[in-house]
């Protein structure tokens, strides 16, 4: 074969098939409005946590639709259930019970 | 000594139940911290004794609450219970009477007629047969009210009853057959020996006609104590733990025991004195709106107490109180419930993180706190800001550049740790400013001021705060006159009541409609942020249902002192939702020109400044 002294390169695209499903499978379970996220962001732009921390819903549901643990882990404890995002999200969604059962999932991760 | 081998059963019972209820009371008693034992030691000591028990004689037996709620149900309980209560009160008696001075072992005055069948010779004996008949035909007659409960509850004022275990309903059906079994055993001692009265008289006679009364008489006194033992037996582990819980409650309630932020002995005592009656299931929103009939604090606090609790249907709970104002027993179950929520959620945290304040603490007279949700609703905090600078107030909007929480919904969803290290940073910020009041706009706040922080200086929610300024002559109101109705937030109602004050205000201004749902009975708006398990759909259902209740009035105006309520309120509402500080701030006198002058000149400097920047 000859060496033209390029290749083609390696797939780089996220296979959203191979992620980890088991946290937010789980959510949805427990809470099926997590699907309705758009991620939009307007939870954040007002979240009292967001404020003083690196909490955010929004980048909670991405991490928890790509199967981050440890990203969840580290801010997920955050929230303080003040329900302003509740009151803002567009969607509709059930902001407080998503982040309540993202908690139960970091926490009973070995057990899901 | 009177004996025979019938009487094991019942006394085997008898004797298990004392053991077991003596072992768990003393533990619970050694787990108490040393306070709270000094309390009960003094406590025995006390006046404070004969009040409690004037409660106990008043509640466990006569049952006072339930006759409030509904006299048939009340009449029910008290049947039972006051005549089990006197039955063997009178049968003591009238072993003492009949054998003066001797010490008998407890199974001989319950089963009198069984060791003494035919005696007439002791005075006063048809006084005690007649009062005997009498009474059994009292505690009779609860047996067959509460057969009948359980196929028609609505005739008893409730529209609900508990849905009870299997072990409940064991022992329910093993009280049941008790006092039947006691009329059968001395019907036919009647019978065959003589000695009843006008009931078991009557009776023995009727079933000595068709039945060998002297065959039967044995095998009647054993079915009876065997009733009695299995009740006896079955009784700690059953819903009838009550029963001796709650006199051990209404003592430790009297001794002043309070409830902590964790599982103390006490805890156990309250939810050990739950009967799951279900009177909290009808006064239950997510219940009558909702359609959410397994969450109520009677299924709760039994999952408590055998530590089965499904976390999605003990989180479903609005805590508004509305059961605790109910609960017949006067169980503590809000604290209840936040106890095992912490125990469920509980969670470490990274304390650094809420001491990092955004706001730096100014010096003022006043502080005002809108907290979380009044930044939700701008008016509130725009009205509340122009009524105080009108009133010429020197104060500090603590949280305008937003606070970091109040607290409260941390504690309210089960998370203590979070809770205290938010609190203890506002604290930090409360004192350094050297206010001398705090006033708030949010209840849930004002709430958590008041129950959790220890401050040592006045703490108002607005609407208290509004009224002092009109007192002081400090605010000068027009009245707007319209219809209005006035819900009171949960948070407000019910613990700590601040029911005059916003009335006070709103009087001066609007005309009040009064609602059937004012002050203790007042509603949930819906959107408690304590229930974490419930869905938008059924919150909105909750919603709707609160507001057809607070409009039957045909108001015009909906009027509350919470944000958060008046948010909710707003999807569903046909009718303006306005808070109470939008109302003063629209009835202010001499107030709207100005203001509208000030934007003028506000927007007319935006503007040269705009032309002046493009300029350069």
């Amino acid at each position: 074969m000859i060496e033209f002294g390029y290749s083609i390169q390696t797939n780089r695209q996220i296979d959203y098939d191979l992620n980890e499903r088991r946290i937010l499978k789980y959510i949805r379970k427990n809470e099926p409005s997590v699907d309705w996220c758009m991620s939009c962001g307007t939870c954040a732009s007002g979240c009292t946590a967001a404020a003083t921390s690196d909490f955010s819903l929004r980048r909670m549901i991405l991490m928890a639709r790509r199967g981050e643990e440890a990203e969840l882990k580290a801010n997920i404890y955050r929230c303080r259930f003040c329900g302003k995002c509740l009151n803002a999200c567009p969607r509709g969604v059930n902001t407080r019970n998503v982040i309540y059962w993202m908690q139960q999932a970091i926490k009973n991760i070995n057990t899901l | 000594m009177k004996f025979d081998y019938f009487v094991l059963p019942f006394t085997l019972g008898f004797v298990f139940l004392f053991v077991y209820l003596g072992i768990t009371y003393t533990s619970w008693f050694i787990k108490l911290d040393k306070t709270d034992k000094k309390a009960i030691g003094k406590g025995f000591l006390s006046i404070r004794l004969f009040s409690a028990v004037r409660e106990i004689i008043l509640e466990t037996l006569l049952h006072r609450n339930i006759f409030r709620k509904n006299r048939l149900l009340g009449f029910m309980h008290m049947s039972l219970a006051f005549g089990w209560f006197l039955l063997i009160l009178l049968g003591n008696i009238e072993d003492q009477v009949y054998e003066a001075g001797s010490m008998n072992p407890p199974y001989v005055p319950i089963f009198f007629k069984f060791f003494n069948p035919t005696v007439h010779a002791f005075p006063m004996h048809r006084f005690f047969s007649v009062l005997m008949d009498m009474l059994l035909l009292m505690v009779l007659t609860g047996v067959i009210l509460a057969w009948g409960k359980r196929i028609r509850s609505r005739a008893y004022g409730m529209k609900r009853t508990t849905k009870l275990s299997m072990g409940d309903k064991f022992a329910m059906s093993s009280l049941w057959v008790i006092f039947p079994l006691r009329l059968l055993a001395e019907s036919i001692t009647h019978a065959a020996y003589g000695g009843g009265d006008f009931l078991t008289g009557t009776v023995g006679n009727f079933l000595g006609s068709f039945l060998p009364a002297t065959s039967l008489f044995y095998p009647a006194w054993w079915a009876y104590s065997i009733s009695l033992g299995v009740f006896f037996a079955a009784l700690p582990f059953s819903r009838y733990m009550h029963i001796p819980t709650e006199v051990v409650l209404i003592l430790s309630r009297h001794f002043g025991l309070k409830e902590k932020k964790d599982h103390t002995p006490l805890t156990d005592v309250e939810v050990h004195s739950c009967s799951r009656c279900g009177i909290c299931i009808d006064t239950c929103q997510l219940a009558f709106a909702g359609g959410i009939k397994h969450v109520q604090s009677a299924y709760q606090l039994r999952a408590i107490r055998y530590q089965h609790i499904d976390p999605a249907e003990h989180l479903n709970c609005m805590m508004c109180g509305r059961c605790q104002l109910a609960c017949p027993v006067g169980i503590n179950i809000k604290d209840v419930r936040l106890i095992s929520r912490n125990k469920l959620n509980g969670h470490p945290i990274d304390k650094n993180e809420y001491v990092k304040t955004i706001v730096q603490p100014v010096k003022a007279d006043v502080l005002y706190f809108g907290g979380c949700m009044t930044h939700q609703t701008p008016a509130i905090k725009k009205s509340m800001t122009t009524i105080l600078k009108s009133a010429g107030v020197d104060f500090w909007f603590m949280d305008e550049q937003g606070g970091i929480c109040c607290g409260r919904p941390s504690i309210l969803t089960g998370h203590i740790e979070q809770a205290k290290a938010i609190i203890s940073s506002n604290v930090r910020i409360i004192q350094q400013s050297g206010a001398k009041k705090l006033v708030t706009s949010c209840p849930i706040c004002y709430k958590v001021f008041r129950q959790d922080y220890n401050l040592d200086i006045e703490i108002l929610h607005h609407s208290q705060y509004i009224q002092q300024l009109m007192d002081e002559g400090r605010l000068e109101i027009n009245r707007l006159g319209a219809r209005s109705v006035y819900h009171d937030p949960c948070e407000l109602s019910r613990e700590i009541r601040v029911y005059d004050e916003p009335r006070n205000v709103l009087e001066r201004i609007v005309d009040l409609v009064p609602s059937s749902y004012d002050k203790d009975d007042s509603l949930c708006c819906g959107g408690s942020l304590a229930n974490l398990s419930i869905s938008m759909e059924k919150r909105f259902e909750i919603t709707q249902d609160a507001i057809f209740k607070l409009t039957q009035g045909n108001p015009e105006m909906l009027i509350t002192s919470c944000p958060q309520c008046k948010k909710t309120f707003e999807k569903a509402s046909g009718i303006p939702v306005k808070d109470l500080a939008e109302i003063v701030c629209q009835a202010l006198t001499g107030l709207r020109k100005p203001l509208k002058k000030a934007n003028k000149q506000k927007k007319q400097l935006q503007a040269t400044d705009f032309i002046m920047g493009g300029a350069n």
